[in-house]
């Protein structure tokens, strides 16, 4: 009798790259509602148009590339970056601002540098990086937290860059904490002052603590399914608040404590979805402890002496620029070689 | 070097009660039981019997029958050739038809030279068997020669001629007795040790005479209860207390030899060294089985016990099989395919290999048969684009960068590759297992480790056509050198001017006197000539004539 033959392992494979796609954005579902909840539709609409974007991105790309398309687009890493990024995006901000993003995200870092698996840099992180340096002034346009708009006047601002008839954009938008904290504390006024502030819930700022609560219950269950691995967001988190724990020490008047920090802005979303990226970080795991290190640390830099309020897309692509050397110095000892340092 | 390792190797506990960890592994699904739950049963003869020459790691063996010969259960067939080699015996009785390339259970799905036994089912042994030995009053060197000659090789699956691992050693502080599967659904050694627990431990304490170890120890895993409460009544029986018998965790592949001295030892395997380096010798049961066998009941190695298992055959069992049995005699005995059997693998499901045949023989190193079908053992699905995710680094037990290893064999890297330790990879197939981008990396691996061994083939050869060419040119410049060296000296000679004149002449001188005075001795002057008749004379002034013009010079006639 004749049979077919290929190569071992033999067992069926249980994982899968649209699996783990798949379970990323089930994973980012608690962050979304609590965000939809505080800041209203734009998020959903910032969503479908940076997501459909990326897609539709993704699709014209495969094909100019002479890739198939279809089984590409199902493992669902274009999807993802597109909603990775309209997270970071403020809901209120112009439906172009969403379209440029995403754009360059998929064509530029994505696409251009040979698609999945081949991108130096995080792609969502690029495009959002693009637009925080060209478009400054409509990354500003954060509702207050749990006083969102109503969908018209969301739709009116996303579609026509201005609300409707007898409102201001003032009126609807509002610093957030973090970008409240730097201005404060650059005014020389003392952060004990800001904490009666409503600004403030109970650990940081209000409104955010939720959305940081609930992408930690995302990332931990990614962590229980071993989606992603503990490294990456244990060091970064653990270096956001290592630095900001020393110079709060140091200065509780002056900078802010490790709790705020953790739980403000994009820590937590940036520490289990974003920083964990495979592709761009760290594949050793010593070098992963190293990448979540530096993210931390430079992403509280940038937050405390830095020109931008959050500074963790920054501190991510840093990293990503380092990942290769740090891989090739992080290597671990192969079994049985008693030295395993590189030559 | 080999004494600083020694130096800094951790102690062998001498009750084994820790167990260590290896970087990574895999908690597989154990379908063993199927298999290990019936008892062993014999094959039986098949028609033909395919016995490869090379069954084992080294030289091929060198061939003694030819076709048309009658051959005697147990004959030897084949014998050693050099110190790295393996015998190989009739497993029954019959006529030899061939000796010819056929296929053999090998990855490549090459043929390879064969003996091709027809049977004739009577079985007969051969009439010249040695004598059994009293093992504990033997010397070690008839002990290792009975090895030797009875052909056992490494029956866990590597094939590593026994004899010549027994002689790697120097002092050797630990035996172990590997009695833990590769691989889930093999269930031949499990088989082995429930039933005949007493042929392993006797084979042990043959190894443990021959080694003299510090320490001994068979190993099993947690989930072979019975196979490790029959070691040790077999070993209460005999009153053996050198012996332990332990259990290891069961986690994919702890079968491996580095990882099991690993786990129990907690020492490591140098990278490309032997375990004789860190002074451990380890034996899988089988082999200690077969060398009883071989020492006690004079019988070489003739048959071995393998696995027939998967939802491709209607019954997994341990069949007893006479090496050089093809498969489709076991996988008949086994009751044949079901019906959507799709495909034949030789050994177990994470290293074995699809073979397109069931043609092949069972040779020395087979341990499983798995016929399968498409459900329980599905086609890969395609790969896609390596995403870094570390799933592979996580599982390594080589503790590895398979991702980056991947990388540098997929782009030819291979001096990287190698920086990256290609060659500890032992194939285990834990990488491609979780791999989510089902990249079939162990065939990476493979196919670079074949390159560049290719690329160290070929660079030899060059190295030497290189040195033989310039060999070459060196003698024909050395013979052209010698030539015009020659050419001048004569020129020399000829020209030599005033110089060498008299010296000639004077040669010359001494040779017509040389002539002259042969002539006198020979004594040619012209007799019998005082009475000629005119007619007489006249003829003799013609041929005096004649003789003077021959012996014209020839510058004279142009």
């Amino acid at each position: 009798m004749e049979f077919k033959t290929w190569s071992s392992p033999h067992l069926p494979v249980e994982n899968s790259v649209n699996v783990i796609m798949r379970r990323v954005l089930l994973a980012l579902l608690p962050g979304i509602a609590c965000m939809i909840w505080l800041f209203g539709w734009g998020v959903a609409v910032n969503i479908l148009i940076s997501g459909t974007t990326a897609l539709g991105a993704e699709a014209l790309m495969l094909m100019l590339r002479g890739r198939p398309v279809a089984t590409t687009l199902l493992d669902g890493s274009a999807l993802l970056a597109g909603v990775l990024l309209a997270l970071a995006l403020p809901p209120l901000a112009p439906w172009w601002i969403a379209v440029v993003g995403s754009l360059f995200a998929i064509v530029v870092a994505k696409q251009l540098y040979g698609g999945l698996g081949y991108n130096p840099f995080n792609p969502a992180m690029a495009g959002y990086v693009v637009l925080l340096v060209s478009f400054p002034l409509e990354l500003t346009l954060w509702p207050a937290p749990g006083s969102a708009p109503d969908l018209q006047t969301t739709l009116s601002m996303i579609f026509s860059g201005a609300p409707p008839a007898g409102t201001t954009i003032d009126a609807l938008t509002m610093a957030t904490p973090m970008d409240t904290v730097r201005m404060q504390v650059g005014r020389g006024v003392a952060l004990a002052e800001l904490a009666d502030d409503s600004l403030f819930g109970f650990i940081a700022g209000f409104g955010w603590e939720w959305v940081n609560l609930c992408f930690l219950a995302g990332g931990l269950w990614l962590l229980q399914a071993r989606v992603i691995q503990w490294h990456i967001p244990v060091a970064m988190l653990g270096g956001l608040a290592a630095s900001a724990g020393i110079f709060h020490f140091i200065n509780p008047e002056v900078y802010a404590s490790p709790l705020f920090h953790m739980f403000s802005g994009a820590a937590m979303m940036g520490a289990f979805f974003i920083a964990t990226d495979p592709v761009s970080a760290c594949t050793t795991p010593l070098g992963r402890i190293w990448f979540g290190l530096g993210i931390g640390v430079i992403t509280w830099i940038i937050r405390t002496w830095g020109g931008y309020p959050e500074g963790i897309a920054f501190a991510v692509l840093l990293m990503n620029l380092a990942a290769p050397t740090i891989d090739f110095y992080t290597r671990p000892r192969v079994f049985g070689q008693h030295d395993g340092t590189p030559r | 070097m080999a004494e600083r390792l020694q130096r800094s190797l951790p102690a062998i506990n001498p009750d084994f009660a820790r167990r260590y960890r290896f970087h990574g592994g895999l908690r597989l699904e154990d379908c063993r039981e199927a298999a290990s739950s019936r008892p062993i049963r014999p094959a039986g003869i098949p028609a033909q019997l395919v016995l490869p020459l090379q069954q084992h790691i080294g030289e091929p063996a060198e061939c003694l029958v030819s076709p048309g010969e009658h051959v005697c259960k147990g004959q030897l067939v084949a014998q050693t050739v050099g110190r790295v080699s393996a015998a190989v015996h009739a497993s029954t009785s019959g006529t030899v038809i061939a000796v010819e390339p056929r296929p053999v259970p090998h990855p490549s799905g090459l043929p390879a030279p064969c003996i091709v036994i027809e049977t004739d089912g009577r079985d007969s042994p051969a009439a010249n068997t040695p004598p059994a030995l009293d093992y504990p009053n033997t010397d070690t060197d008839v002990l290792l020669e009975r090895i030797r000659s009875a052909g056992i090789v490494g029956l866990g699956g590597a094939g590593f001629p026994t004899r010549a691992k027994l002689a790697l050693h120097g002092a050797i502080e630990l035996l172990l007795i590997n009695g833990v599967e590769c691989e889930p659904c093999i269930a031949c050694d499990d088989g082995l040790q429930r039933e005949r627990a007493d042929e392993v431990i006797e084979g042990v304490r043959i190894l443990h005479r021959i080694l003299q170890p510090g320490a001994c120890v068979i190993a099993v895993e947690d989930n072979m209860p019975e196979a490790e409460q029959a070691l040790r009544a077999a070993l209460a029986e005999c009153n053996e207390t050198g012996i332990h018998v332990v259990n290891v965790p069961t986690l994919y592949p702890t079968g491996g030899e580095r990882q099991l001295i690993k786990v129990l030892t907690n020492r490591e395997v140098p990278s490309q060294g032997f375990p004789a380096d860190i002074g451990i010798i380890c034996q899988n049961v089988g082999t200690a089985a077969a060398v009883y066998q071989a020492v006690v009941k004079s019988q070489p190695l003739l048959s071995r016990i393998v696995t027939v298992s998967g939802d491709g055959v209607q019954e997994a069992c341990n069949l007893e099989v006479l090496i050089g049995t093809p498969v489709s005699h076991l996988i008949e005995a086994a009751g044949g395919y079901t019906d959507h059997i799709e495909r034949l693998l030789i050994g177990g499901p994470m290293m074995g290999y699809a073979v397109n045949t069931d043609a092949v023989p069972v040779i020395k190193t087979t341990n499983c048969i798995l016929a399968v079908t498409g459900r329980s053992m599905p086609a890969p699905p395609p790969a896609r684009p390596c995403i870094r995710c570390g799933k592979c680094t996580e599982v390594c037990p080589a503790n590895l960068l398979p991702q980056q290893l991947y990388w540098y064999a997929h782009s030819g890297n291979h001096d990287t590759a190698q920086d990256f330790g290609l060659f500890d990879c032992i194939e285990c197939g834990c990488c491609a297992y979780v791999c989510p981008s089902h990249i079939q990396l162990v065939q990476y691996y493979r196919h670079a480790k074949t390159e560049i061994w290719e690329q160290e083939k070929r660079k030899k050869a060059a190295d030497i056509a290189r040195a033989r060419h310039e060999a070459r040119l060196a003698r024909l410049e050395r013979i052209k050198q010698e030539r015009a060296e020659k050419l001048a000296r004569k020129k020399q000679a000829l020209s030599g001017g005033n110089s060498g004149d008299e010296a000639r002449q004077a040669a010359i001188q001494a040779a017509l006197e040389r002539v002259r005075k042969k002539k006198e001795q020979a004594g040619t002057t012209p007799r019998n000539i005082e009475n000629l008749t005119p007619e007489q004379q006249r003829l003799i002034d013609a041929a005096d004539q004649r003789r003077r013009e021959r012996t014209r010079p020839p510058q004279e006639t142009d």
